[in-house]
């Protein structure tokens, strides 16, 4: 099975929260895959981000990339990213969305991920598109989520 | 029909699922529910259907038959249908579904509604999936919203203009106006979106990069406010303003001043700036360090500014957080070639890392430590890495001692600390070593005259504690061989002396011949060990009858060996001294990498022409340019058409065989001409020597026969070798490339007709008397030259010509054109003096 992973040149290939046991609790794709590639990349970072612990780096090379990686109690934040980009950043950038998360739904856990995975996705809709880092202030964020569910 | 159950109760009911079917029962009542609520046209339960059907889908079953779904909810007015829509279009609809292209209009649509939310879901799916046809009709919305005032959208649309970029290259000029005033924003997420779109159409074309050369003050200005002031407080992470942004813009300013100096003389300042004034306390501040380190190694940089680069990188490697060790140890691979010396300077914090427990940072630091190893610190570093060796994973090691041989190749300090390093990495890593590196060690010994008596006797010792290292086993058993006199004798100066008999030496060599732990290579070596014995010690008989045991053995190569060695005993007796020699001092072709022998070979014994070929070398260089002239008449030498080179088949190989394989002694050399691909080698990217000395660039190609639409072209390739270099002095590979140009005109037509080379073209060479040369042809690649220049025909041609004689040669040409049959004979005689000098 052939995977293309070079079609476009963005930073963030896809972004993935899963739990320990391997179940996808959040998936945002930024390039094309089939559903079996999809299933397939899933499961490969599982299997390279549960076997590292403490003393290993945040940053896996995974394929011709690199997963940036933090796990929050029982969930793994992977970012795939460029292998030119700035790990560091990105490591900001995945805390930077877990606070957002944790104000949003009022010290989050991971039901309330699973309960309200739609509304997750609102919130990564507003902080990435395209592949990129669109909104990196908390409050602005907030406000906009906010205004949002007003509307339902 | 009931209303369908909510979102909530269905997760609720799944998650109280306590194996898999039992989940997959529930999902496809559910499922089935779903389908036919769907069928209903219900318009009030089609938003909390869909958001089931994505639950179902994120825990991995199948949901296609929602999407259609997805697109009746796009188009309702209701927002919380819209968001569900969209949403289900992000997860199920991708560029291949047909069905994707019908959301345009409703996109469309949507970028002009008066909610700016709806606005903004639509450019956010846009941005997210939307294919190159969409962006192409959707272009000119985005483009307007990318000018509108309102904030929120215009971040969205700037990212959306960047997927639009991506998809649709050609677009970009479309979004050149709307750039104009982006950098004056003051809406840091506007800020942030427009530097990265104008980082995509830097990157994309020149032209953009060139017109946007002129906003690197406007940047550094920003930049400069940023750090400068507490610009605005929402976007602060840890003290530290909009670290995001800052990151963006170095960025930029790195792709902006990368080939340009005043760009970056511009830049030099700010850079420098935030350097030093980045609070480090914390990972942000240590990102924002890292991509200014990355803007400063990039752009043409004053040295000074280099400098501090590569000092913060020194710090970073102090620092207890190892995500920053890693990152700065792969920025110190990447600039150690440039700026090595001020690398250096933090070599031993490089050296430390090798003990840290993540295991990409021990590759790094291995990496880098070998590329920091010079003259001076060769001692040191090579303790350290001797002891990384012995305690490190198995990964690493074969890897790791290879960076060890060629580190003491190139700055060994003495001889003897050469071997002792060797035998350390024999014995402590010996299964782990290439097997290239056995015949480099060997050659390695050969050169070091004076220690020879110390070497054997040290890997003899090795020998008797441990036989599982096969490296080890093979180069031991090689000196012994050799050298087996002088260990016997008790000769060595370094150490104390041995004592050892000839029969303990025999008794280790035959072990090794029985063993389990020998490998099939280990044993030919050992038994040639054996076999050179018989001419150093004085217990020939037993020599002789263990020859003769092995005649019998099942192992191919053993028994070759050991037939022809008795042979040598039985027939030959009197040629076994001269071909049972010491050998001679070898010459390397290349300073560093494995020498040509292994690459040419890349089988599994390396060892077989090197220690079948070596006593003929002895040979002084007449006695065998006599023997050649036996091969070769006096006016033309007759052509060698081989293949590939056979061994010698029967016992008690002719004389000639023996010698005819000394010509080919570079084992089977398929197609010489082909570049000869190296072994993907750890330390390539650092070294920056060619491995092979590049000659054969010199001799310019030919044109050798030129009629009647027929051409011949020689291009030539210098091949040397370590063996023959000895012997014949030089050897040129010729590919003598074939091609047809003419066609002919037939009833108005253009016909072409190929050549049949069904002759076969014969090179043959004019040479005056008492010359030695050799012509060797290898095998053509077709016999047909197509038409019309479509195709070649080639064929290599190996030339030894060891007195470095003019080169001249006779073409005789057989072939079938047009049906006619045709032939010619021609003269070469115009070879390029390069390649017979």
């Amino acid at each position: 099975m052939h995977i293309r992973l070079h079609t476009l040149n963005q930073s963030i290939r896809f972004i993935l929260i899963q739990n320990r046991a391997g179940k996808t609790r959040l998936a945002k794709w930024y390039m094309q895959f089939d559903d079996d590639e999809k299933q397939k990349l899933i499961e490969e970072v599982h299997a390279v981000v549960t076997v590292r612990d403490a003393k290993h780096t945040n940053f896996v090379e995974f394929r011709n990339f690199k997963i940036i990686y933090r796990r929050y109690a029982g969930l793994y934040f992977c970012i795939c990213v460029d292998v030119t980009d700035n790990n560091l950043a990105y490591l900001e950038g995945i805390h930077n969305f877990v606070e957002v998360l944790n104000e949003y739904f009022h010290n989050v856990c991971e039901l309330d991920l699973v309960f309200n995975f739609y509304k997750v996705y609102t919130v990564v809709d507003e902080m990435f598109l395209a592949g990129e880092i669109r909104e990196t202030s908390q409050t602005k964020v907030l406000k906009q989520l906010l205004m949002l569910q007003s509307l339902e | 029909m009931p209303a369908p159950i909510r979102l909530r109760e269905l997760i609720r009911t799944i998650r109280t699922a306590r194996t898999q079917a039992e989940e997959r029962e529930m999902i496809q009542k559910e499922c089935a529910a779903i389908r036919s609520s769907f069928r209903e046209e219900d318009n009030t339960y089609r938003c909390r259907n869909v958001a089931k059907l994505l639950y179902m889908h994120m825990l991995g079953y199948p949901a296609h038959f929602g999407q259609l779904e997805c697109l009746k909810l796009i188009a309702s007015q209701k927002f919380t249908d819209k968001r569900i829509g969209y949403l289900g279009a992000m997860l199920l609809l991708d560029e291949r579904q047909d069905v994707h292209l019908l959301m345009t209009n409703c996109i469309k649509n949507d970028l002009n509604h008066s909610t700016q939310y709806v606005q903004g879901l639509a450019l956010c799916t846009l941005g997210c999936m939307g294919s190159s046809e969409m962006c192409r009709d959707l272009a000119g919305e985005v483009e307007k919203l990318l000018k509108t005032s309102n904030s929120y959208l215009r971040k969205k649309a700037a990212l959306c203009a960047v997927h639009v970029i991506r998809k649709v290259p050609e677009l970009m000029e479309m979004f050149l106006p709307a750039t104009k005033n982006l950098l004056s924003e003051k809406n840091h997420g506007v800020l942030h979106t427009s530097v990265v779109l104008l980082t995509e159409m830097c990157e994309r074309s020149p032209d953009m990069l060139l017109h946007f050369r002129k906003l690197v003050p406007q940047l550094v200005r920003i930049l400069k406010n940023l750090i400068m002031s507490g610009y605005s407080p929402e976007h602060d992470v840890s003290g530290i303003s909009d670290p995001f942004l800052q990151v963006r813009i170095l960025r930029l300013l790195r792709i902006l001043g990368r080939s340009d100096d005043d760009s970056s003389e511009a830049m030099n300042d700010i850079l420098a700036q935030v350097a030093t004034n980045t609070e480090t306390s914390k990972n942000v501040g240590n990102a924002i360090l890292y991509e200014t380190v990355l803007t400063i190694m990039d752009i043409k940089s004053e040295s000074g500014l280099r400098v501090l680069a590569i000092n913060i990188l020194g710090r970073f490697l102090l620092n207890n957080d190892k995500n920053i060790r890693y990152v700065a140890l792969t920025s110190l691979l990447k600039t150690v070639q440039t700026d090595h010396n001020a690398v250096q300077r933090h070599r031993s914090t490089i050296v430390d890392c090798l003990k840290d427990l993540d295991v990409s940072i021990k590759r790094r630091a291995m990496e880098l430590s070998f590329a920091l190893v010079n003259g001076n610190n060769i001692r040191g570093m090579m303790k350290e890495l001797l002891y990384f060796l012995d305690s490190c994973d198995p990964e690493f090691k074969a890897d790791c001692a290879s960076g060890v041989f060629l580190a003491a190749e190139k700055y060994a300090p003495s001889k003897r600390w050469h071997i002792d390093t060797i035998m350390r990495v024999l014995t402590t890593a010996g299964s782990y070593v290439r097997d290239d590196s056995v015949p480099n060690l060997i050659q390695l010994i050969t050169n070091s005259v004076e220690m020879h008596a110390y070497t054997v006797q040290r890997l003899y010792k090795a020998l008797l504690d441990d036989i599982s290292q096969q490296p080890l086993v093979q180069v031991s058993s090689w000196c012994i061989g050799e050298y087996g006199d002088l260990l016997v004798s008790g000769q060595c100066e370094e150490e104390e002396p041995i004592q050892v008999t000839e029969d303990e030496v025999l008794d280790v060599l035959e072990g090794l011949l029985v063993s389990n732990l020998s490998t099939p290579v280990t044993r030919g070596y050992s038994l040639t060990a054996i076999m050179k014995l018989s001419t150093r010690f004085s217990s020939v008989n037993r020599i002789k009858k263990v020859v003769s045991i092995y005649g019998s053995s099942i192992d191919v190569e053993l028994q070759q060996r050991a037939v022809e060695y008795n042979a040598l005993f039985k027939k030959y007796d009197h040629m076994r001294p001269a071909l049972l020699e010491r050998m001679p001092i070898m010459e390397k072709t290349a300073s560093n990498g494995p020498t040509e022998i292994v690459q040419t070979n890349g089988e599994t014994e390396p060892s077989v022409p090197d220690t079948k070929h070596p006593p003929l070398v002895t040979q002084p260089a007449n006695q065998a340019n006599d023997l050649l002239d036996l091969l070769g008449g006096n006016d033309v030498v007759p052509v060698i058409q081989t293949t590939l080179p056979t061994k010698p088949a029967s016992a008690g190989g002719e004389l000639l065989d023996l010698l005819g394989d000394l010509s080919l002694s570079s084992g089977p050399a398929p197609a010489p001409s082909v570049p000869i691909s190296q072994p993907p080698f750890l330390l390539d990217g650092l070294s920056s020597q060619p491995l092979f000395n590049d000659i054969s660039a010199a001799i310019p190609p030919m044109t050798a026969y030129s009629k009647n639409g027929l051409k011949i072209e020689f291009t030539f390739e210098r091949v040397s070798h370590d063996w023959t270099k000895n012997l014949c002095g030089s050897i040129i590979d010729l590919c003598s490339i074939v091609q047809l140009s003419q066609s002919w005109e037939y009833a108005g037509r253009r016909m072409s007709y190929e050549a049949d080379l069904a002759g076969a073209v014969f090179y043959t060479l004019c040479v005056p008397l008492l010359q030695t040369f050799q012509l060797q042809l290898l095998s053509p690649s077709s016999n047909i030259v197509p038409a019309l220049n479509q195709g070649s025909v080639t064929q290599v041609i190996r030339v030894l010509n060891p007195q470095k004689q003019q080169l001249r040669m006779r073409v005789k040409l057989t072939y079938t054109h047009k049906g006619s049959p045709i032939q010619d004979l021609a003269e070469v005689n115009n070879f390029p003096p390069q390649s017979w000098q």
